[in-house]
């Protein structure tokens, strides 16, 4: 069987899976920015108690395996009376773990923009609401970006995991294909194929224009 | 269905000796990952730019495709060209392989992290450059790569149970067969998570402790 006759017989069965694991992306990418926003801003709080919860669920998400968590999801949430479709469940643990990266990720750009602005914006009797949504944010995108990127290409990469709780997304496909027809090299190479192309011809360009706009917005021409 | 705690001691012990697998597969995987990406380091630094622009792509590819997939390349496609290695040989070498690029770029940015004045000094003093590396280069990058090994070395760790999907009896497989086994899942996955924790937050807080040592060692130290 030559490459062609495998891609037209099993192409368009990757095509479906890749479809799958990009709406896997996509949802799991905009829980992360929303967890990650949150906690890394509960991570500054004042409140003890606010900054605990914080740091307990970030050391306790970057702890642990993906993996585990994604089983933990899928297999044991049941036992609670918690029964998630396996398409939630691989969403949910894949935003709730690197939502607790990003929330590093976040406190870091916030604590980067420098003091004289907070000074300034308090001094402009801003109200804490306007500070942080009109001077804070904006500056902190330039600084967060390229390693959120970074970030979210892992993000990618990890969501091949939600194969192994039954999400029939490009990995399950493939492995599916590959127990079928036996045509490893075919099956997963093609699959590595288009994974390396969704990140390096996609996923990568986006983020980049993501970065140069939020540049752009606060006055810095980057590259 | 609650906790049980009877079947959690029942099968603890079972659990340990997994857990030391988990902890050899860490090991030796990182310890090809340390060397594999020096060759990517050397592929990067000598003058051929065909080699470095081989290299380059080689290390992209593997940086933006799953390990989980490169896994199950290795894994079933080996074989159809008549190399048969077992799931632990494997997956060592694939992890050796994905991590190895990761370190690389430590490498890469550990090294352009010591001054080019360093260099221009040795040239000036008329030192070879093997000479240079090993006694002036390499004893002020260390330090500097320090973290970031250490940093993937835990992320090495944490990426261990997906060698479970190919069979190597590490800990996840463990739980895996236990919970398959009794029907339970609420207690194996739950230790697992546990035994991550509690291993991988002293690493954690271990290289956090070793970046300090560094930056202090280094001279900067932050206010």
């Amino acid at each position: 069987m030559t490459y062609f006759e495998f891609l037209n017989e099993h192409g368009v069965t990757l095509l479906l899976g890749t479809v799958t694991t990009i709406k896997v992306l996509v949802c799991s990418m905009m829980l992360y920015v929303i967890i990650s926003m949150i906690f890394g801003l509960m991570r500054l709080s004042k409140n003890l108690l606010i900054q605990g919860i914080a740091t307990v669920y970030i050391e306790f998400f970057r702890g642990t395996s993906l993996l585990v968590q994604l089983f933990w999801a899928y297999y044991v949430l049941p036992f609670f009376g918690i029964s998630l479709e396996a398409f939630t469940a691989g969403v949910v643990a894949l935003g709730l773990n690197f939502g607790a990266y990003g929330a590093e990720i976040v406190r870091a750009g916030i604590l980067a923009v420098p003091r004289g602005q907070w000074e300034a914006a308090h001094a402009l009797n801003f109200t804490p609401a306007k500070r942080i949504k009109r001077i804070i944010i904006p500056q902190i995108f330039p600084i967060i970006l390229p390693p959120a990127a970074n970030l979210t290409v892992e993000l990618l990469k990890a969501t091949a995991l939600v194969a192994l709780v039954t999400v029939v997304d490009l990995t399950f496909e493939a492995k599916q294909i590959n127990s079928i027809t036996w045509l490893s090299a075919q099956c997963f190479g093609t699959a590595l194929l288009i994974y390396y192309i969704m990140a390096r011809f996609a996923l990568v360009p986006f983020l980049r224009w993501l970065e140069v706009l939020a540049a752009r917005k606060v006055g810095k021409e980057k590259i | 269905m609650g906790w049980r705690w009877d079947f959690a001691i029942e099968i603890l012990p079972k659990m340990a000796v997994a857990t030391f697998n988990t902890i050899l597969a860490a090991g030796v995987g990182y310890a090809i990952a340390l060397v594999v990406g020096l060759f990517f380091l050397l592929g990067q630094r000598t003058p051929s730019k065909i080699i470095n622009w081989i290299n380059r792509e080689i290390v992209e590819f593997i940086r933006s495709t799953p390990l989980l997939i490169q896994l199950f390349f290795v894994y079933f496609v080996l074989p159809q060209f008549g190399i048969t290695l077992s799931a632990w040989v494997c997956g060592m070498i694939t992890i050796g392989l994905h991590f190895g690029t990761y370190l690389s770029e430590v490498y890469r940015g550990a090294l352009e992290g010591v001054s080019k004045t360093q260099w221009e000094a040795c040239r000036a003093l008329n030192f070879s450059t093997l000479y240079t590396y090993r006694r002036i280069v390499l004893p002020q990058a260390f330090p500097i790569a320090i973290p970031g090994m250490g940093n993937y070395l835990v992320g090495i760790f944490k990426d261990t149970p997906l060698l479970s999907t190919i069979g190597v009896a590490e800990l996840f497989h463990a739980a895996t067969a236990v919970g398959g086994y009794n029907y339970r899942y609420l207690e194996p996955y739950t230790i697992v998570g546990v035994i991550f924790l509690t291993l991988s937050i002293p690493a954690a807080m271990w290289v956090r402790k070793l970046e300090k040592d560094v930056n202090k060692a280094q001279g900067k130290i932050k206010k």
